[in-house]
């Protein structure tokens, strides 16, 4: 397995342009995601109903294969694949320190041949998703969960959804993420997400030693100084703290890190004032958000754990019905 | 053909035909429900006509249609919007064209998991036969049928107007 930067664009589209599997946002043009907030949007209004399902799935298996422990994600992709009436099944899988790459296509070997027709696939390895969409049996569709330090496309995806709920736009908007930006999968995916929807600022604001060395190159602008970074912004994405993630002093303590770059209601007002709060989940209390911020009226972190299911039924539809379209076409082809 | 196509005479057998049959079932607070995209437009127009307060509502089937395994997902769904609960309700389901009833089958999954209604009227503005379900309107503005170039389409909203199209070989 590859750990380097994959670039999956050719395999996560169809030849007519539909989306077949989904690992990163990375070539996805901006009617794409259009469609895939479109799609949540009407996801949205099935889970308001007295019956939360519709059929789309039914009778298909969707494996959650979960090799790095997530309880949010796991949950909501399991909501929504049972939302579109699909069989679950999940596996927490602890990665083995020999033989990843191994192991992992034996383990792939066996889920398929119990017939399954989607894998929603979470690594500790940056690529591990896009490793699987090559080498998976034709017509099974595969989900990036997260992986590394690579990408999280369902959670930035869910995060735009949250953001056009709230602002209706995406242009002229300013948008700020927050914190630990070197160790985050989301906030790649975010500001790519940002740039593709017509953001007109991406802003990350952290210390340096918590930013990748290539940051603007992703297409954002950088500010260490939290209190400057505030000013005028619409919308700002409070990262994790990733403690488990973190090798070696990059950080002078937790304490020092909150004053500087926790959310407070001080630092808020600096803002706009209608200016949204965001957080992927699970919050540090105190480490990079007050709760009165938190739980406040300008918090629409519990939004987005709502928008997370929409948008994981979105993106598991239409990437199942890539699949069958292009298998249709595929037979159609054969007959002619 | 056109001529006969007459939209004002085909909503005046419908509205006529809707009277008569919440007349003989005794349904005096029905609500309507019409199929994206034609249906919700004739929805507008008959509510009107038959004077029914309660606003109609929409649904899109993408979710429900029999197909997706074939075809894969629409992918300019929009939400369903039913302003009412379905539960106990009688309802009038209209769509602009019915063939061969699947739209229609899927319809009435959808409108179930909203509640069970006390019942369903379908009406239609064309009955193009064809059908391959066993689902039939209850009115129909006009019955057709078409030879295998011909296409009947409903434009609108303002002015609703029907489309006959040769396309052809």
């Amino acid at each position: 397995m590859t750990a380097h930067d994959p670039s999956p664009h050719h395999l996560q589209l169809t030849r007519d342009g539909q989306l077949r599997h989904f690992l990163t946002l990375d070539g996805l043009d901006r009617d794409l995601l259009t469609d895939i907030l479109d799609t949540a949007d009407s996801f949205i209004e099935v889970g308001e109903r007295t019956i939360k399902k519709v059929p789309l799935l039914r009778g298909r298996t969707v494996v959650n294969l979960f090799f790095e422990s997530s309880t949010r994600t796991r949950s909501t992709f399991e909501l929504a694949a049972k939302r579109l009436s699909a069989d679950v099944l999940n596996l927490d899988i602890s990665t083995s320190a020999t033989s990843k790459g191994e192991s992992l296509s034996d383990t792939l070997l066996n889920l398929e041949a119990m017939a399954s027709d989607m894998f929603v696939v979470r690594h500790s390895q940056s690529g591990a998703p896009h490793f699987i969409a090559e080498s998976v049996t034709p017509g099974v569709a595969i989900i990036n969960a997260g992986d590394g330090r690579h990408a999280h496309p369902t959670q930035a995806m869910l995060d735009m959804l949250t953001i056009r709920q709230h602002k209706q736009r995406f242009d002229g908007l300013k948008v700020a993420i927050v914190g630990d930006v070197l160790h985050s999968r989301v906030a790649r995916s975010q500001i790519r997400a940002l740039n593709v929807l017509g953001a007109e600022e991406v802003r990350v604001i952290a210390p340096g030693t918590l930013l990748p060395k290539d940051v603007e190159s992703l297409g954002c602008t950088v500010e260490y100084d939290m209190e400057k970074g505030m000013k005028d912004l619409d919308v700002v994405i409070m990262l994790r703290l990733q403690k488990e993630r973190m090798e070696g002093a990059l950080l002078p303590s937790e304490r020092e890190f909150y004053r500087l770059y926790g959310l407070n209601r001080e630092k808020l007002a600096l803002a706009h004032p209608e200016c949204i709060v965001m957080h992927p989940g699970p919050i540090n209390r105190g480490v990079e958000i007050e709760s009165a911020v938190a739980d406040g009226p300008q918090s629409v972190i519990l939004n987005q754990v709502t928008n997370g299911i929409a948008i994981r039924m979105a993106v598991m539809s239409m990437a199942m019905g890539g699949q069958v379209a292009e298998r249709q076409q595929k037979a159609e082809r054969a007959k002619a | 053909m056109t001529a006969q196509l007459d939209i004002n005479q085909l909503l005046d057998e419908l509205e006529t035909g809707l009277r008569r049959i919440l007349e003989e079932r005794n349904v005096t607070e029905p609500a309507v429900i019409g199929i994206r995209t034609g249906g919700v437009w004739l929805a507008d127009v008959l509510s009107k006509r038959l004077g029914i307060d309660q606003a109609f509502g929409e649904l899109d089937i993408s979710f429900y249609r029999d197909d997706f395994s074939r075809i894969g997902l629409n992918p300019r769904v929009k939400p369903s919007s039913l302003p009412f609960d379905t539960e106990g309700r009688d309802i009038i389901l209209i769509d602009d064209v019915i063939m061969s009833g699947r739209t229609i089958r899927a319809a009435m999954n959808e409108i179930f998991d909203y509640g069970r209604p006390a019942s369903i009227i379908l009406a239609t503005l064309i009955d193009l036969g064809a059908r391959e379900l066993p689902i039939q309107p209850d009115v129909a503005g006009r019955v057709l049928s078409l030879n295998a170039h011909q296409r009947v389409k409903l434009r609108g909203p303002d002015p609703l107007r029907i489309e006959l199209q040769e396309t052809g070989q």
